[in-house]
Parts: structure tokens; sequence; C-alpha cells
């Protein structure tokens, strides 16, 4: 399969690859959501960390990646666009850009639909721990591949 | 050396320039059709056919009259398991309980949909699973045989993971009881030494493309004798080879499919030799390097030149991104709709995250010392950069068993 060229960049040089600790350090972190989506036996698991400072800004976010190149690059595109953004901004972030910015084929639409998925969890992560509303993933009408 | 390096013999071999050499007089100068009795041109295109006939026949132990020229593997797997069953089939047509076949879950498809065909047509199969290590014993398919059974149909050696079955001792249960037996020995003929008669084969496809031969030819030995295994036609027609496979011969792929036969008769000793210990380099250097690399399947019954490895952590589509100039198949099908792994992987009983972990290198005439250097070295690389990436590796590291987090499938 051939991959596009913004493919092949965040493959070979993937951004903001990390973590602000491991699972376990960050668990009780007030200022750190985690979102980790997928599963193994799919091939892709994607992990999203985000810090957000007091006003609600994610000032950082940093990803881990098990998946093909098309999944590497959703998530490091991910982290790339959620920086700097409030978390209600990021979570306007809907797939289809992703696959719009990346020129995803068909088959790979659920690597987009998968780091969607980690930007909200990572969000109600953090809102959970803060104690804020979150909005029910029923809301959410996208269509997995899988 | 030159990039990028071809390291996917199993999938199709670089035809060999002596094969081509052998074949370009009968696509300008005997181009007669072989089935023409009445002239030269006819003549001496038979003459080249009935040649390639001895040259194959002769690279498996068999006799030039056992052989069938067919398009290549899947039309003689096609021809010997559907031609054998409805050949022996126990009831007419439309009834049930037609017969019983016995075959394997870890089979290529070319056998498999056959199978299942079959099945929906009335005949029973037993799906024998070959556990851990992916071989077929004779034991597993002499507890499997019925009062009715047909038709065994067993692969020499897996096409994904290099396995090698018993394959003579299968053969004998199957003359003892009476039962025809088939094998899909595509990987195996051409690269290790056949004789259809010791090793107690009634049926057995294999390909040109693989044997460094040209594609779109394939053969099906028929055994004549003790016994004489008959099979209904599958395509009908002028009524060439002897009537079960009609259709013009290829000629020139045939006289090509002939000389790589010889070739390989030729060369197989010295060459397999030479493949294993490549791929022996190239699996214990890949295993020293890092840890959680895994070869699947029987640790020494395997094919010399293929080797199938899982680099646990790392996704196979993403590590085959990693190692561009290296040409070969990754167990993992996240392009394919089901996102289903390789099924073959899957049937050894290996872990999901595994079976998407997977390489399959195989290697062939051409391949180098130097060829195995660099891809080891390009691997190792690919492993370590996606490694560094992998949250799956951090869990591993962190003593965490994978397996046992419930994931959010989707």
């Amino acid at each position: 399969m051939a991959y596009s060229e913004k493919v092949i960049d965040h493959y070979q040089n993937p951004r903001n690859v990390g973590a602000f600790g491991s699972s376990s350090e960050v668990k009780d972190r007030k200022d750190v959501g985690v979102g980790i989506v997928g599963a193994p036996e799919c091939g892709d698991v994607m992990q999203l960390q985000i810090k957000v400072d007091d006003d609600g800004k994610i000032e950082d976010a940093k990803f881990k990646c098990f998946g093909c190149g098309s999944a590497i690059a959703s998530s490091s595109l991910a982290t790339e666009w959620i920086k700097g953004k409030s978390v209600d901004e990021a979570l306007e972030i809907k797939n289809t850009k992703i696959v719009e910015e990346l020129a995803l084929p068909p088959v790979k639409i659920h690597c987009s639909v998968l780091a969607e998925d980690s930007i909200r969890t990572a969000i109600e992560d953090y809102k959970k721990k803060n104690g804020q509303v979150v909005e029910s993933a029923a809301d959410h009408d996208h269509s997995h591949a899988h | 050396m030159n990039l990028p390096i071809y390291m996917d013999n199993a999938s199709t071999t670089r035809t060999d320039p002596r094969v081509i050499e052998a074949m370009l007089p009968y696509f300008t100068e005997i181009y007669g059709n072989s089935a023409s009795r009445n002239h030269a041109f006819g003549w001496a295109a038979e003459k080249g056919v009935e040649l390639a006939r001895e040259q194959a026949a002769s690279l498996i132990g068999a006799g030039p009259k056992e052989i069938v020229w067919t398009s290549g593997a899947t039309e003689s797997n096609n021809l010997a398991i559907k031609g054998a069953a409805q050949m022996y089939a126990k009831a007419p047509m439309g009834e049930t309980g037609r017969g019983h076949i016995v075959t394997c879950i870890i089979e290529h498809k070319a056998v498999l949909d056959p199978c299942k065909r079959l099945e929906r047509e009335g005949f029973d199969v037993t799906w024998l699973d070959p556990g851990a290590d992916g071989i077929v014993t004779a034991e597993m398919v002499a507890g499997a045989l019925r009062e009715d059974t047909i038709l065994v149909s067993i692969m020499w050696a897996n096409n994904e993971i290099g396995t090698i079955n018993d394959i003579p001792g299968i053969g004998a249960v199957c003359r003892e009881r009476g039962v025809v037996f088939h094998t899909d020995a595509t990987q195996w003929v051409g690269k290790m030494p056949t004789d259809v008669e010791k090793d107690n084969v009634d049926l057995l496809s294999w390909s040109g493309h693989k044997i460094y031969g040209p594609g779109g030819v394939g053969a099906l030995y028929v055994r004549r004798r003790r016994p004489r295994v008959r099979l209904q036609a599958q395509i009908d027609g002028g009524g060439h080879e002897r009537g079960m496979r009609s259709g013009t011969l290829n000629v020139p792929g045939i006289v090509g499919f002939g000389a790589a036969c010889a070739i390989c008769s030729e060369e197989m000793e010295t060459e397999r030799e030479r493949l294993l210990a490549l791929r022996l380099k190239l699996e214990n250097e890949l295993k020293s390097r890092m840890d959680v690399v895994e070869v699947n399947g029987h640790a020494d019954r395997r094919l010399p030149h293929l080797t199938n490895i899982s680099f646990g952590f790392v996704e196979g589509e993403s590590l085959m991104m990693g190692i561009k100039d290296i040409a070969c198949s990754s167990g993992s099908a996240c392009t394919s709709a089901s996102l289903e792994p390789s099924y073959v992987l899957k049937g050894l009983g290996l872990g999901d995250e595994l079976a998407h972990s997977s390489l399959r290198l195989s290697l062939g005439r051409w391949s180098t010392e130097e060829e195995v250097d660099f891809a080891i070295d390009a691997i190792h690389k690919a492993v370590e950069h996606l490694r560094a990436l992998s949250p799956l590796y951090d869990l591993h590291n962190e003593g965490v068993d994978i397996t046992k987090i419930e994931w959010q499938t989707h």
C-alpha cells in the first residue's frame, strides 16, 4: 500500500512521543488526562496523555502507538493539533479532518476514528479527575470501521 | 548489493535466466500447437512438452504419464480435490452423505476453499487443528479417518510458517485405509527431495513460479499404478491431458516449467544447505539482538529458506514500513476490512497481538549473505524505532501482562 508523504513523515519523525509518567504514576495526577483506546488483537492501541493548565488549556500532549503507519501518523498528528487548544476546542477535532490531512484511504479510516477516540477519552479522564461534567459517549455518532 | 532486496520467495520467485532461454524458441520458432498431430510445427511443440513432462516427473520420482499440466497450483489443487471427491463420491449428486474429506485449518486458501465448496455440496469435511507447532502428524490423520473417508488433503510444507508435515507417514495411513491422498506441495517441491513412491502420495500439486520458473503454469501428479487414481475433469473441452484438463497447452510455459524442474533437481542439495545457513543466521542474530522475538512454528521441522518471526509489541505493517528496502510479507492484515491477522498464525494458537507482529522472510536462489546482514540491521533498527513508540512495550517493561488487560475492542 502506498502511504502519503505526510503519513511517512509522521512515521519517520513522530511528534510528541512519550508520556508524563507510567500509567500508575499519572493515575492520580489531576493535571493529566489519559486516553488508551484500541486493542492489541485489533492491531492498534493508542495512548494519549494530555497535560492541562489551570485555565483548561492543553499545554502539552504525548502519545504512544502500537499500530500501522496510518495509526501512528493519526495519533502523532492529533498531539500536534490539540496542543495549545482548550479541552473543549480539542473535542471539536473530527476524524474526517485527520483523514483529509493525512490523505488516508478508506481502509485506514478507523485509524483516524481511534485518534479522535483517544482525544475524547483523555479529556473525559481529565474532566472526571477534576469533577467536571462529562458529555455522554452516546452523543457521538461516528461510525466505527470495525 | 542493489536495493530493495527481495525476501519474498515464498510468494513468487524470479524466473531463472536459464529457464527463459529454454522458453524463448517456443514463442518464435517452435510455435505450433502441441495437439497438432499432422505437421512438423505440432510435433516439435509436442516434443518440448514431453521433455518438460519427463523433467517434472523426474523431480518428484513419478512417471511422465502421471503429470497433468495446469495453470498453476490453485488449479492443480482444485482439480485434485474436487476431481477426486466427485469421482469417489458415495451417493449421487443432490444427496447428502456423499463422503468424508480430511484437511487442515492452516492449509492454503486454494485447498480450504475447494473443501468448503464440497462441504456446501454435501460432503463432510474434518478440519484438523495442528496445534502450536503447526505440524500435522500421521496420528492426527489416522484419528480422523472414517469408513466413508474418500480423500485426505494435507500440505507438504506451510506457505506462511514453513513447517513440514509428516507426508510419508500420512500417505502410509491413507494407503493402508484405501483413501486417496493429495498434498499441496507448492512450497516443498524443488526445494526438498521428493519421491511420490516412497512418500506414498497419490496426488501432488505444485507450480512453476515458486521454483524459478514462469507464472501461469502448474502441474498435478496423478498416480497411475498401485493404485490408479481417477479424477473428474473440472474443465471440459478438447480432451487434452488424457481428458483430465482440456485446453490448448501453454507450450513455452510448460517448457520453462520443465527447465526449472531440471535445474532444481541439479542444484537442490547444495542450495538447501546454503539457504538454511542464511536463514539460521537471520533468526539467531535477530533473537540475540532483541527480546521478545519468536520464530513461529516447529523449531526444526521447517523449510530451509523460510522463516516467520514475531517481534512482540510491534505491529507488522508498520514494521514493513520501516524496512521498505526489504520486500517481505506480514502476518498482520491491517489493510483488510476484517482487521483479522493471519489465520495460519491464529491456527497455531498464537495470541492476536503476536500474530499482528510477524514478518515472513523467504530466501531464494539469489539471496546473499550481504542481503541477510542488511536485513538484520534494518529490522533491528525498525523494531527499536517502533518499540520506542509502543505503549505495549512500556507495559511489558513495567511488568504488566498485556493479555490480562481488558482492552476496549472495537
